[in-house]
């Protein structure tokens, strides 16, 4: 990044900063011009899925750990947050009933540390018994935790023991609260009126922006360098010296953490949750965020997401009224459309562009098999 | 009902159970003993045999053709149907991608997966269906309170049958022994003459014909809950049951969906119903762990 | 017996894959700032000596002593800590990252730079990290392919390949530098070059263990060797003495080789 900006002319690249940042500041604003607050919805979830795409992408894109089951983390963060804001566990447990009367209202600044503790060691406990596995088991027992937390969030509604309401979710979640201002609440600035939508956007604007320097400084960092080497040859990677054991864990568990603060946010948000949003679909569309946008470089996850999370949302608004000019009336709905489209961009990605849409930048060179020369031998650097 | 008799009963179900995760698991094994990867689309195989079935049995049965009739035609659609559905999804998702990195055609499979589910949405809609009464299903009790139907009497007798079919396919014929060939090592066995491509073809629609007749036995028994989505779970757990006899070993499928089927039954007997699903990936869990080969699989060296 | 100046000593070796015993009774002594050269046949059990004493296959039996320490060679990563570096038959380099990022990785074991620390850009964790590709530019400049420090490793020619397998093994500041048939498939000019590298680490103080094929390559470069022919020794020491030995010509020359 550095000797990227080395060769921009200043003047140029401050300015260019300047219109990234009023271009992103003026986002929700342009968006509800061209769709309505419905659009500025859908921009806010898609910063979220950028935060998931990030998470997921250090242990897929860093470490080349395939998870399937990337949802569990996301729905770990966003149970904490619901049974921790809103009056459930007071609604069903004699114990909670007692000491909070009127419902657990923890708040947010609280729960979201704990949330991402708890995805984070949700992460740990994933990682552990499959330290050995490699490629497709890995895969598949992933897989099989992403389902199990799927199961638990909807059995455990029990009459006898109700934690999680089951199927049928749990509701009125605290919205967040910054400053004890709830964002639920439209903020007037002057003559602009900051509907809820606009207020969270800024919100997880900011957490996205953390989240991309906190991915990018890890990829540069001694511990990214030994997440790629295990992708590329664990064998290797052991014989220099890296615990490979002890950096797939900080993998799952640092990319758990990711996934557990957008579920937090997620519950605040949307004041609702059900286990339906949780399930191996879900796991699928971000790691298909991941693969096909770049797996492994952070513009292109962030461009994968953006891109996976609004186009479907585009397809609603225009294959219903093009079906119903065109053919009378729909004949496809719009979720097996949008099914069908993320099953065939998988498959169309990894055979014809396997790299994803924007992958890592390669030094343009070509393979330097006519120049085998080696440098005159320098002066001896033994330390 | 005694717990000897829940004890039988339950051996009886996990049993049936078990042959079909069996014949399923025989697509998974044989594809990845060949082309070490996971076919993940092989759930969908078995749903759409029983959503075609579903639909031409119903079809021939209004149409006042006998039951036995319709239900061996549909049977024969249905295996058709998967045949070329299995072969198809060879030919463009995977062919191409045989000398890329595994994790290309895992997210290909998965990706066919979506689409044959998008497909199915479409032509059968989101509706669960019950697939016809085609087979009797009279309770033949055995003492106390322990019972099996003859559905499942057939199902148990159709599954061995049919893999019983394919164990002499494999042990003695020609393509069988083309097929163990090119499983052992793909390049020796196209000096030999065998062409792997036609082998692998063979294998793949060998492996959907067993997929579709146990998702027509699947569905006449299981609360006849036909819908597009219920591949998923049947296909991961024969995949699991696969693992646990030794992935790339037939018999080993044939073990393993067995010993999975009855885990089953006795955990959802004596633990919990609800969690029924949980228990393959704990089998899972446990197998890698402990017996990474399998039941019946060779011990693998910790190598470099 | 003054064993200061021994910086390898293995003893009694024995592995066993199955029924097949790769390696009976396998020892050897590498004294400090020498190059060592372990010879043999295919399939003599060379590579996998190697695995055994970088912790990649457990022994059934052996002793193990690095710079007068004993170790068990159970887990590679604890072994490369200790001293030992190595590089692979089939060039094990990180292929998607550039060289410069390859032999950084072999940094990663002298520097300690955390998660947290990372995360909030600490000056002394950037610190450190300027270090690391200062050392690592270092070493790629001295084993000669420092202008392709930012080509994608796989892009890399087979021969400088090879060299940066060294330098990112150099990289881990051993004590001792295990080469797996660092000069195979190249051709004459390249093996020169290869000798003159290697000799100039020796110089500079690292000790060498080394496999190879080509015999005169071997002969010449090393101060002391050991020969194996199926998992057991065949002849040990001075060059000039085991190139005579009997048994040595026999098993190349004559027999079924």
């Amino acid at each position: 990044m550095n000797k990227y900006l080395k060769q921009l002319n200043p003047k140029q690249s401050i300015f260019g900063l300047v219109i990234c940042i009023a271009l992103l500041a003026a986002m929700p604003f342009i968006a509800k011009e061209l769709g309505g607050t419905t659009w500025v919805r859908i921009i806010d979830m898609a910063l979220l899925y950028v935060m998931l795409a990030l998470g997921l992408n250090i242990v897929v894109g860093f470490s080349g750990l395939l998870d399937l089951g990337y949802v569990a983390f996301y729905a770990v963060g966003a149970y904490m947050v619901a049974l921790l804001s809103s009056s459930h566990l007071s609604d069903n447990f004699a114990f909670f009933a007692q000491h909070f009367p009127n419902g657990l209202h923890i708040p947010l600044w609280v729960i979201v540390p704990l949330g991402a503790g708890l995805a984070a060691l949700a992460g740990i406990m994933l990682g552990t018994p499959i330290l050995k596995l490699r490629g497709d088991y890995l895969a598949l027992v992933t897989l099989g935790f992403g389902e199990i937390i799927r199961i638990l969030m909807n059995n455990l509604g029990k009459d006898t023991f109700n934690l999680t309401n089951g199927p049928r979710g749990i509701n009125r979640i605290d919205p967040v609260t910054v400053f004890g201002y709830s964002l639920d609440n439209t903020l007037t600035i002057g003559s602009v009126q900051l509907t809820k939508e606009f207020l969270y956007y800024y919100l997880f604007l900011a957490l996205a922006i953390v989240t991309i320097i906190v991915c990018y400084r890890l990829q540069k960092s001694r511990l990214g360098r030994a997440w790629m080497a295990l992708r590329e040859d664990d064998i290797a990677a052991k014989a220099m010296g890296i615990n490979v054991r002890n950096i797939k864990l900080l993998a799952f568990s640092l990319g758990a953490t990711f996934g557990g603060v957008a579920g937090g946010m997620f519950a605040a948000f949307q004041g609702f949750i059900s286990p339906e949003s949780f399930s191996f679909l879900e796991s699928i569309n971000i790691l298909a965020m991941v693969v096909l946008g770049g797996m492994g470089h952070i513009p292109g996850v962030i461009l994968g997401a953006i891109i996976l999370y609004t186009l479907p949302e585009f397809l609603r608004f225009t294959v219903e009224p093009f079906q119903r000019n065109v053919l009378g009336k729909i004949w496809v709905d719009t979720a097996i459309v949008r099914q069908f489209i993320l099953g065939l961009s998988m498959v169309l990605i990894m055979l014809y562009r396997p790299k994803g849409l924007w992958p890592t930048p390669e030094r343009e060179d070509k393979k330097d098999i006519v120049d085998v020369s080696v440098d005159k031998p320098a002066s001896n650097p033994a330390a | 009902m005694s717990a000897f008799d829940l004890f039988i009963q339950q051996l009886i179900n996990g049993l049936v159970k078990g042959s079909l995760y069996a014949m399923i698991a025989l697509g998974y094994t044989m594809v990845y003993g060949i082309l070490g990867i996971i076919n993940f689309a092989h759930g969908e195989v078995f749903m759409i045999g029983a959503m075609v079935a579903m639909t031409v049995s119903t079809l021939l049965l209004a149409m006042g053709l006998p039951t036995i009739l319709a239900l061996l035609i549909a049977t024969l659609a249905a295996m058709l149907v998967c045949m070329f559905t299995s072969y198809s999804i060879e030919r463009l998702a995977y062919r191409p991608l045989r000398h890329a990195p595994k994790l290309a055609p895992l997210i290909t499979a998965i990706g066919m997966s979506f689409i044959l589910q998008a497909v199915a949405m479409q032509i059968w809609g989101l509706e669960h269906f019950r697939f016809p009464d085609v087979l009797p299903s009279q309770r033949i009790q055995l003492f106390g309170s322990v019972g099996i139907t003859m559905r499942e009497i057939i199902i148990f007798i159709v599954s061995i049958v049919m893999m019983g079919g394919l164990f002499w396919l494999v042990n003695h014929t020609k393509l069988g022994r083309a097929m163990r060939a090119t499983s052992e090592n793909v390049n020796v066995a196209s000096l030999m003459g065998i062409n792997p491509n036609r082998v692998i073809s063979a294998t793949f629609m060998i492996g959907a014909a067993l997929a579709a007749v146990a998702g027509i036995l699947f569905a006449t028994n299981y609360g006849g809950k036909v819908h597009f989505f219920m591949g998923f779970i049947p296909g991961m757990k024969a995949f699991i049951a696969a693992v646990l006899g030794g992935i790339g070993n037939i018999p080993g499928a044939l073990v393993g969906g067995l010993v999975l089927g009855l885990v089953e039954a006795m955990g959802a007997g004596y633990i919990s119903a609800e969690y029924e699903d949980v228990f393959a990936f704990v089998v899972l869990v446990c197998v890698l762990i402990f017996r990474p080969s399998g039941l019946l699989g060779q011990r693998v060296a910790d190598r470099a | 017996m003054s064993e200061n100046n021994i910086m390898l000593s293995v003893k009694g070796v024995n592995k066993s894959f199955g029924g097949l015993k790769a390696l009976s009774d396998v020892g050897l002594q590498v004294k400090k700032n020498t190059v060592y050269g372990l010879i043999g046949p295919n399939g003599a059990g060379k590579t996998t000596f190697f695995n055994v004493i970088t912790g990649l296959y457990e022994p059934d039996a052996g002793e193990f002593i690095l710079n007068g320490k004993a170790y068990e060679p159970t887990a590679v990563h604890e072994v490369a800590k200790a001293g030992i570096a190595r590089t692979f038959q089939n060039i094990r380099l990180f292929g998607q990252m550039t060289a410069v990022e390859n032999v950084m990785v072999g940094r990663h074991v002298r520097t300690k730079g955390g998660v947290l620390g990372s995360i909030l850009g600490l000056k002394s964790v950037r610190a450190e990290e300027k270090a690391i590709r200062d050392r690592a530019m270092e070493l790629l400049d001295y084993v000669g392919i420092g202008k392709y420090h930012d080509y994608v490793s796989r892009n890399l020619s087979y021969g400088h390949q090879r060299r940066l397998e060294i330098a990112r093994a150099l990289a881990t500041d051993p004590k001792l530098l295990a080469l797996d048939e660092p000069a195979a498939g190249m051709n004459a000019t390249e093996k020169v070059e290869l000798t003159q590298l290697l000799r100039k680490i020796s110089n500079d103080g690292v000790t060498i263990l080394i496999i190879e094929h080509d015999v005169k390559l071997v002969m010449g470069l090393c101060d002391e060797m050991t020969v194996l022919d199926y998992g057991k020794i065949l002849a040990q020491g001075l060059p000039e003495n085991v190139r005579k030995d009997p048994k040595v010509i026999e098993a190349y020359l004559g027999g079924g080789h």
